[in-house]
């Protein structure tokens, strides 16, 4: 049995470090705050990687089953003796995995933040924020109740608005994480009613127990849930899709997307941590979590979040393919290679070999934190020598930031699945799982790679090769980043390129038991081969500076323009909210609060004002006045008493 | 026919009602005074007509209209007292002026 | 008809139509010596009660002391000559009506009630006898009152004193 107190340090410390920075840093940490922030998330992850050692090695497999534990259960708030939210700590595989990834990959954002946001203003405050995050996400993972899980999700949701808006006098970062903060809650609202339906169908918000009652068909909660419909889909399908909806807000699924790619607009180790690596794969945790549900019990929901994810990981490669921005590429970049993990989840199914899909996504999640945060942290070493977003500022960047220029190199080529760097590997049994159940799926999923492959190494060829940098450039032709911005980059390029070789199966798998991965080189011929067309084509396009782009761009004509404004789905969305909500059912709301509820309080107020200045005369300050009406009272006293009420 | 206690009630309730009119009706502070010396008089008739036809054999009624005499003055001292205090910082007696009391 | 009940309502008489004129005539002074008239009747109606005493304490209190205060009064706050203005019209209807409801209301329930007379002897109110019953200190004796009310005139007495006296800022 796992150290509880271990466990539990694992998010309180991070905990810890917020309040602390965020109540006393400005006054007393100014410039030790980075430091404090790395220190505690150094114990954690300490701790982290204890736990994981102690789960998977020293503890290991009950009969051949890696158990989950609820570490630790206390019953907060309890509507019924069936129902309550409890507040735990589940202990089984992925939670573990997710341990590991999380707080790894925030210590090394702090480490690099160290550097990057040396001198900022507001230093203790970013490390408070950053803080709160890991603790938000760490609850997350550990969440052994539903309702937890929605706690820290919505916890995890403010962190990402703090930090996305953390240059709070620029007014595209606020409307960003203005922006993000409103997709996700709408997103949150099918998340909520998706709990509510679960919960009362289940009667349990507990995982475990929910998750037993409402894949055993013969159970009364299975057979009840599953019986009542409502337009058309049970009651359990409706609960699963809209837990999914959720899900897909927070990890940019087409169409809750639009929040993502202007989420750039905070710091880029923000973007590391909290866009690429760990917030974004909430919802791909949360659908593995619930995964027995979806698998056995609405497998119709499951095939829905297979498309989605397909759908979203092709229209995001092909858009990172026109944008200029280097964070706009990586974002949808993240975006599909998010859906590759949903799809991969989408396709498969509960148990033994099947399961691969599950497997393939959790290894996939695992490598993809790796080199993404790699490469942003990558992007904003590029972007702290240049001073620009823009990839018209760059180029030959290969001189003057070699060590970036190796990792930023490293990563690449793990995102495009060349062997034997990570992304191949985990990429690789995705495809398989796909290839087993789905073939649309698994096409789109060949092509998506192959693109992936293009934008990425055009990414890489147009900041590091391509031009000289345009002397117009503010470049600071200085020094590269120093210590603590480099060894992060090191670090996770080294993770990028051996987190491959780890036999994932024996440790993370749909039941519990070990799933051994057949290789079949001869299956992974056509995607290698793809990315290095991919590549190829990006070399020939982009490692010298020539016209060929411009031209292809120009003969592609209206549909290059649809793509570069990123398939107007902004556009639409505006005008939704804007013509349709705004005016149908907004200035009608608005009207009917300012005139009618105001007006009634209003008026109430108006006639009590009348009423009490037509009273007051009565005070006159006439004596006589007074007697007489004292005399007239009397009189009538007297006739009540004597004649009507003997 | 002869005058008996109903004769008596008769007019001190006159009085009294004569005096509360004065009371209520005049705008002069003065007069209101003596509106209430009448009201006070008819209640002084009034016990020494119960006095006399009730109960003979005790002296309540006239103890009691003695010492009302006694009160009525004293107040009547007090109030021109007052009347004077009121004259002067409002150099008027006009009751319609003595409106400070007024929301 | 004796001369006791002509007498009578002939005082009686008197008393109501002084008073009517003391409360509607618009010459304060006037309204003050009708007062006197009004309250000579009422010493008059007890003395007609056989109750020499209170007429006589009647006369030299209130005719004799507090109507002169009145006159008095008028002569120091204003013009007695003048007439008072006229109260507003409806402020006098209002007036006669509540009071002629509170007449027509006392006179019913008077009439309607059936008075008891007791039977037991009567005492003659003669100067030895109130005097006696006043410093009595035993049960139904006034000793306490007739105290009571001493204090209560040098009170009334010092209070009048006090209000009324000029004050340092009122002499301009």
């Amino acid at each position: 049995m796992p150290n509880v107190t271990a466990i539990a340090l694992i998010p309180l410390l991070p905990l810890a470090g917020f309040l602390l920075l965020g109540l006393f840093g400005r006054k007393y940490f100014k410039n030790s705050s980075g430091i404090i922030g790395t220190m505690l998330l150094l114990a954690s992850t300490v701790l982290a990687l204890y736990t994981a050692y102690e789960y998977f090695f020293v503890y290991g497999k009950v009969a051949g089953v890696y158990e989950k534990f609820v570490a630790l259960q206390l019953t907060w708030l309890e509507f019924s003796p069936g129902v309550s939210i409890d507040m735990g700590l589940i202990i089984d595989p992925i939670s573990v995995m997710m341990l590991v990834v999380v707080t790894f990959i925030s210590l090394m954002v702090h480490i690099y933040s160290l550097g990057y946001l040396k001198g900022e203003e507001r230093f203790p405050t970013y490390y408070s924020y950053l803080g709160l995050f890991t603790f938000s996400m760490l609850g997350l993972v550990l969440a052994s109740n539903i309702f937890q899980i929605y706690i820290f999700w919505e916890l995890v949701g403010v962190s990402s608005f703090l930090l996305i808006g953390y240059y709070y006098d620029k007014p595209s970062a606020v409307a960003a994480c203005k922006k993000a903060f409103i997709v996700t809650r709408f997103a949150d609202l099918g998340f909520l009613i998706g709990i509510l339906i679960l919960s009362f169908s289940g009667g349990t918000l507990d995982f475990a127990t929910l998750i037993e009652r409402l894949t055993s068909p013969e159970s009364n909660e299975f057979k009840t849930a599953a019986a009542s419909t409502f337009l058309g889909a049970s009651a359990l399908t409706w609960g699963a899709a809209l837990v999914f909806i959720g899900g897909a807000g927070k990890s940019a699924m087409f169409p809750l997307h639009i929040w993502l790619p202007d989420a750039m607009e905070g710091p880029t180790p923000v973007s590391a941590l909290i866009h690429a690596a760990t917030m974004v794969v909430a919802g791909v945790y949360l659908v593995a979590r619930l995964f027995p549900i979806f698998s056995v019990a609405v497998p119709g929901v499951l095939e829905i979040i297979g498309w989605v994810g397909a759908v979203s990981a092709i229209i995001a490669a092909i858009i990172a393919c026109t944008q200029t921005d280097i964070k706009r590429v990586l974002a949808y970049s993240t975006m599909s290679q998010i859906g590759f993990m949903m799809f991969a989840l989408g396709v498969s199914n509960y148990g033994g070999e099947a399961g691969l899909g599950y497997t393939a996504s959790m290894f996939h999640l695992f490598t993809h934190a790796m080199f993404k945060a790699l490469l942003f942290l990558g992007a904003g070493a590029v972007i702290h020598y240049v001073h620009s977003n823009d990839m018209k500022d760059m180029g030959g960047l290969r001189k003057f930031l070699p060590i970036t220029h190796i990792t930023f190199l490293i990563a690449c080529l793990a995102i495009a699945g060349v062997p034997p760097f990570a992304g191949f590997f985990s990429k690789e049994e995705i495809l398989l799982a796909a290839f087993h159940n789905n073939m649309a799926i698994y096409w789109i999923a060949l092509i998506t790679s192959g693109i992936t492959a293009f934008y990425m190494f055009r990414l890489y060829f147009n900041i590091f090769w391509n031009k000289e940098l345009p002397s117009s450039a503010k470049a600071t032709k200085g020094k590269e980043g120093g210590f603590a911005m480099m060894m992060p980059l090191v670090l996770l390029a080294v993770g990028a390129a051996a987190a491959g070789f780890i036999p994932f199966g024996e440790y993370v798998s749909s039941d519990g038991k070990a799933l051994h991965a057949h290789f079949d080189l001869s299956f992974s011929i056509a995607p290698v081969a793809l990315g290095l067309i991919g590549i190829l084509t990006a070399f020939w396009l982009y490692k010298k500076q020539n016209d060929k782009p411009t031209k292809l761009a120009t003969s592609l004509g209206g549909i290059y323009k649809t793509v570069y404004n990123k398939f107007y789905i902004d556009e639409i969305y505006l005008f939704i909210t804007k013509k349709v909500l705004f005016n149908l059912i907004g200035r009608p709301a608005a009207w009917f609060d300012k005139n009618i509820v105001d007006g009634l309080m209003n008026l109430i107020g108006n006639v009590t004002e009348k009423i009490s200045e037509g009273i007051k005369k009565v005070q006159s300050g006439k004596v006589q006045q007074y007697a007489i009406y004292f005399l007239g009272g009397v009189i009538v006293l007297a006739v009540l008493f004597i004649y009507i009420w003997k | 026919m002869q005058p008996g206690l109903y004769h008596i009630l008769f007019l001190s309730t006159a009085l009294f009602f004569i005096g509360v009119y004065g009371f209520l009706t005049r705008r002069n502070l003065i007069t209101m005074l003596m509106s209430i010396e009448l009201i006070l008089n008819s209640v002084n008739l009034n016990f020494i007509a119960f006095n006399k036809y009730l109960w003979p054999n005790q002296m309540d009624g006239l103890f009691f209209t003695l010492f009302i005499i006694a009160i009525a003055a004293a107040e009547a001292a007090v109030a021109i007292a007052i009347i004077i205090n009121l004259y002067r910082s409002h150099n008027s007696i006009d009751v319609e002026n003595a409106e400070d009391l007024k929301y | 008809m004796k001369g006791s009940d002509i007498i009578f309502y002939l005082l009686a008489t008197l008393c109501v139509v002084f008073a009517l004129l003391s409360v509607t005539t618009r010459q304060i002074f006037r309204a003050a010596i009708y007062l006197l008239f009004t309250l000579i009747g009422i010493a008059g109606i007890y003395f007609w009660l056989q109750y020499e005493f209170i007429a006589a304490v009647q006369i030299v209190v209130y005719v004799g002391g507090i109507v002169v205060l009145i006159i008095f009064s008028i002569f120091l706050t204003q013009q007695t000559g003048e007439q008072l203005p006229k109260q507003k019209l409806d402020r006098k209807i209002f007036a006669a009506l509540a009071v002629f409801a509170g007449f027509a209301l006392t006179m019913v329930q008077i009439y309607q009630h059936t008075f008891f007379e007791t039977d037991e002897m009567a005492i003659t109110p003669t100067v030895e006898n109130i005097g006696k019953k006043m410093l009595a200190v035993d049960s139904g004796g006034y000793a306490l009152p007739f105290e009571v009310i001493s204090i209560l005139l040098l009170a009334a007495l010092i209070g009048c004193i006090v209000i009324a006296l000029r004050t340092k800022t009122e002499s301009k």
